[in-house]
């Protein structure tokens, strides 16, 4: 099963020639491939809503017509555009179907698949007109974008290792190991400016360069695929959608630090991720592109994959190194460095997924290719999650520089329900809230710390004139609260602290002077924590207190929560003019609160009301208000 | 407990079935998380004398097994449901109102996050993100997965379980 880079060459000419018709409409099929390819996603989103089910079917109703050698139903990564999911990619037609529901299969499969008929309904797209645009793939959702960390998600069968090798796969580590020292992978990475996709943006070429003259019997490779940060998911759908070329990345980076074990650390949260992973593993053993003398050159790399098991300080490089240890994954001072000392004491590389991602890419098209991408100091391509308020739900790819408007309303289709845009929120638990007034900033690593907030891993969480901004600060401290590791006091007693003072400002208890107070012990546990966990800890507080202090103020000083959040400080009224005495919502209260004569404008009791919403919710009329 | 019935052949069973997860982790550096997942995985929850059996087999002190197993989330010392509901408090459903979520299946469960029924059929948990950000605000209950939720459709869902 072993192959030579010879073998290697064969299976990437055969599998690309039978790919081709994903490429090119006018491709001529090969008898292996097949004249149509249906791809259907099979990520965590789509999956979520019974994808699963619906390659099955395409499954069942290909061999009950016998249509195996025509029609190859292929199962893939994330597209990225989740809330429209499932999607449905039919090439050599390039026509994209999206919200395709079980029933929606049979219809597509007779019309479509055999008939030719492309199913209008069910194109991307809400009009009429999008939908014809859609049609010849070019949505703008996708126009924008540049690819090249998700390069293969939706692209290819995550699970079939010859359709990551047709896409030049596994060619870098070749290049690398055949025409290559380790010293000049090195400087090719540095070159290329890339910089820690996981948050805080180290130079990757600079980190391998201080572990590869380390001296040590063992060294290791490790890849941060803890993704911990709620709301960014880019970690995980390359992991689901392209397995592959983060083994190749490992390998390669083996080579160039003369390690020659690698460690994956993924969460247990993603089951999808931990078995396509695991299955590309293996698959690379089985080619002899892990263990022994890898493609015949006398390299040796080998890998393991470790589950994390929910603890977001995890994703500190040195507390993630103690986890796969075997303990309590608390972080430790540095110095020494993993490049020094790093899992087991040995020096140790690590690397968030996304960087590993990008690796092959920049190995074969060069350096100068990569950083003619992005800013000045930040260059190449960034994934952002971007969810919350925002009508395109999903990932998207972008070079740096590119500005938070672009993304939000060119690619993200704006704000649902005519909202008004608030604030976007970056990095995270780590991160800050970017209001309005910067939405043109062009983003990269250093534009976001200038702002208050960080890059991070890249979730970006838009919300809307509903959010209330001192409900959004309590919410990340509760989070640090609850994931403070304990080590160091200044987070575990201060986060606390920091949390308590936003619940009473939220309820309406807090003293004239809580502002202050809160705003000096942000600071303090800023300069104190540990880790980075703690040192970031208070960015949310102090980035709403920059840009929202208003909200602040008039939680603190008038009792009242402008978003019509925070339940204490709300009244629930009825406006007597529009109020048409249904009683409808004095039946719904669950505590009697509402009260009147039928036809007539009813009121609710202040002193009895909780303060639920139900009378809000079951209003047909628009009559009751909060304030 | 399950273990004190040693005529119980399930229960041996079981315990059959750790010793081999233990033994065949043994000899690997860091095996304790790993021999966790599986043992969890075997038993449902982590109680002491799982604990214990694995302290034992490992040849390290109780204390430090038990410290691990505080320490992560996702290792529980309580029984589960029989149907684990999970609400997704990450981000992006908490700003499309998954607090609001979470308060009804406390209410209509009568439990609070990291309780279970006395008749260990529902128990509910909170949870960090599971990445299905474009179906917030989300849910699971066991395998399956609730997009899109609305408080309101909360009361079948948990109707639905009950008659199963």
């Amino acid at each position: 099963m072993f192959k030579t880079i010879a073998d290697m060459h064969a299976i990437r000419e055969a599998k690309k020639a039978d790919l081709m018709i994903r490429l090119d409409e006018k491709a001529t099929p090969t008898a292996e491939g097949g004249r149509m390819h249906v791809l259907v996603c099979a990520g965590t989103g789509c999956t979520s809503s019974n994808s699963a089910k619906i390659i099955e079917h395409l499954n069942d109703m290909v061999h009950e017509k016998g249509l195996e050698n025509e029609i190859k139903i292929i199962k893939t990564g994330c597209f990225g555009l989740c809330a429209e999911g499932p999607i449905m990619m039919i090439y050599p037609d390039h026509v994209m179907y999206t919200r395709v529901d079980i029933e929606d299969v049979d219809e597509i499969f007779k019309s479509h698949i055999v008939g030719g008929q492309v199913v209008t309904r069910l194109l991307a797209g809400t009009d009429e007109k999008h939908k014809a645009h859609n049609a010849m793939g070019s949505m703008e959702f996708f126009s924008k974008q540049h690819r090249i960390a998700l390069r293969n998600c939706g692209a290819i069968n995550p699970e079939c290792i010859d359709e990551y090798i047709a896409k030049d796969g596994y060619l870098a580590l070749e290049k690398a190991l055949t025409e290559m020292t380790p010293a000049g992978v090195i400087d090719l990475v540095k070159a290329s400016g890339i910089r820690g996709r996981g948050g805080a943006g180290f130079p990757t070429g600079l980190k391998w360069s201080f572990a590869a003259p380390q001296v040590a019997d063992q060294k290791y490779v490790a890849c941060n695929a803890d993704e911990g940060d709620p709301g960014a998911f880019m970690d995980r759908s390359i992991l689901e959608g392209d397995p592959h070329s983060i083994i190749e990345a490992m390998a390669i980076a083996g080579y160039a630090i003369g390690a020659n074990q690698g460690y994956v650390y993924v969460r247990a949260e993603y089951p999808i991720a931990v078995q396509r992973l695991g299955l590309a593993i293996e698959q690379a053993k089985k080619y002899g592109l892990l263990g022994k003398n890898i493609l015949g050159t006398g390299f040796d790399f080998d890998l393991e994959m470790r589950l994390g098991a929910g603890a977001f300080v995890c994703g500190e490089e040195t507390a993630l190194m103690t986890s796969v240890e075997g303990h309590r994954g608390e972080p430790r001072p540095r110095p020494p460095f993993p490049a020094v000392k790093g899992l087991f004491g040995k020096p140790t590389v690590l690397n968030n997924v996304e960087t590993l991602a990008n690796i092959p890419v920049i190995m074969l098209k060069g350096a100068d290719w990569f950083n003619s991408m992005g800013t000045e100091k930040s260059k190449g391509t960034k994934v952002f999650a971007v969810g919350g308020k925002i009508n395109n739900v999903g990932l998207v790819e972008i070079p740096m520089g590119t500005t938070l408007r672009e993304i939000i309303y060119d690619i993200g289709g704006g704000i649902p329900g005519g909202k008004a845009f608030k604030a976007a929120q970056t990095g995270g638990p780590s991160g800050g809230c970017i209001p309005a007034s910067h939405l043109d900033t062009p983003i990269d690593y250093d534009s976001l710390v200038a702002i208050g907030s960080m890059m991070g891993s890249g979730g970006l969480i838009v919300m809307d004139e509903d959010n209330c901004m001192v409900d959004i600060a309590k919410f990340f401290l509760e989070f640090t609260v609850d994931e403070s590791c304990g080590k160091c006091p200044p987070c575990r007693i201060g986060t606390k602290r920091m949390l308590e003072m936003l619940e009473k400002i939220c309820e309406g208890k807090a003293g004239p002077n809580a502002i202050e107070d809160l705003e000096d012990l942000a600071k303090a546990i800023q300069a104190s924590s540990l880790c980075a966990l703690g040192q970031t800890s208070p960015n949310p507080v102090l980035s709403t207190l920059r840009y929202f202090r208003d909200e602040y103020v008039a939680h603190v000083v008038e009792k009242r929560c402008p978003a019509g959040v925070c339940k204490n400080l709300l009244t629930f009224s009825i406006l007597p003019e529009k109020c048409v005495g249904c009683s409808a919502c004095s039946r719904k209260c669950p505590v009697n609160a509402i009260s009147g004569e039928l036809k007539k404008p009813f009121v609710i009791d202040p002193n009895k009301c909780i303060k639920c919403g139900v009378c809000m919710d079951t209003c047909k009329f628009d009559a009751i208000i909060k304030k | 407990m399950a273990m004190d019935c040693a005529s119980c052949a399930e229960t041996q069973e079981k315990l059959a079935k750790l010793h081999e997860i233990i033994e065949t982790h043994k000899d690997v550096r860091g095996s304790l998380i790993p021999v966790l997942h599986e043992a969890q995985e075997l038993y449902g929850y982590l109680p002491l004398e799982v604990q214990l059996e694995i302290a034992n087999g490992l040849n390290i002190p109780l204390a430090e097994v038990y410290g691990v197993v505080s320490f992560y989330t996702r290792f529980s010392i309580n029984p589960k449901g029989k149907y684990q509901v999970n609400v997704c408090l990450g981000t992006a459903c908490y700003v499309k109102g998954a607090g609001k979520i979470l308060d009804k299946f406390k209410e209509k469960l009568g439990l609070d996050v990291g309780e279970c029924t006395e008749d260990r059929k529902f128990s509910l948990d909170a949870c960090r993100c599971i990445g299905a950000c474009g179906l917030a605000p989300v849910v699971t209950i066991n395998e399956d997965v609730y997009g899109r939720l609305l408080p309101d459709q909360i009361d079948a869902i948990i109707d639905k379980y009950k008659e199963l």
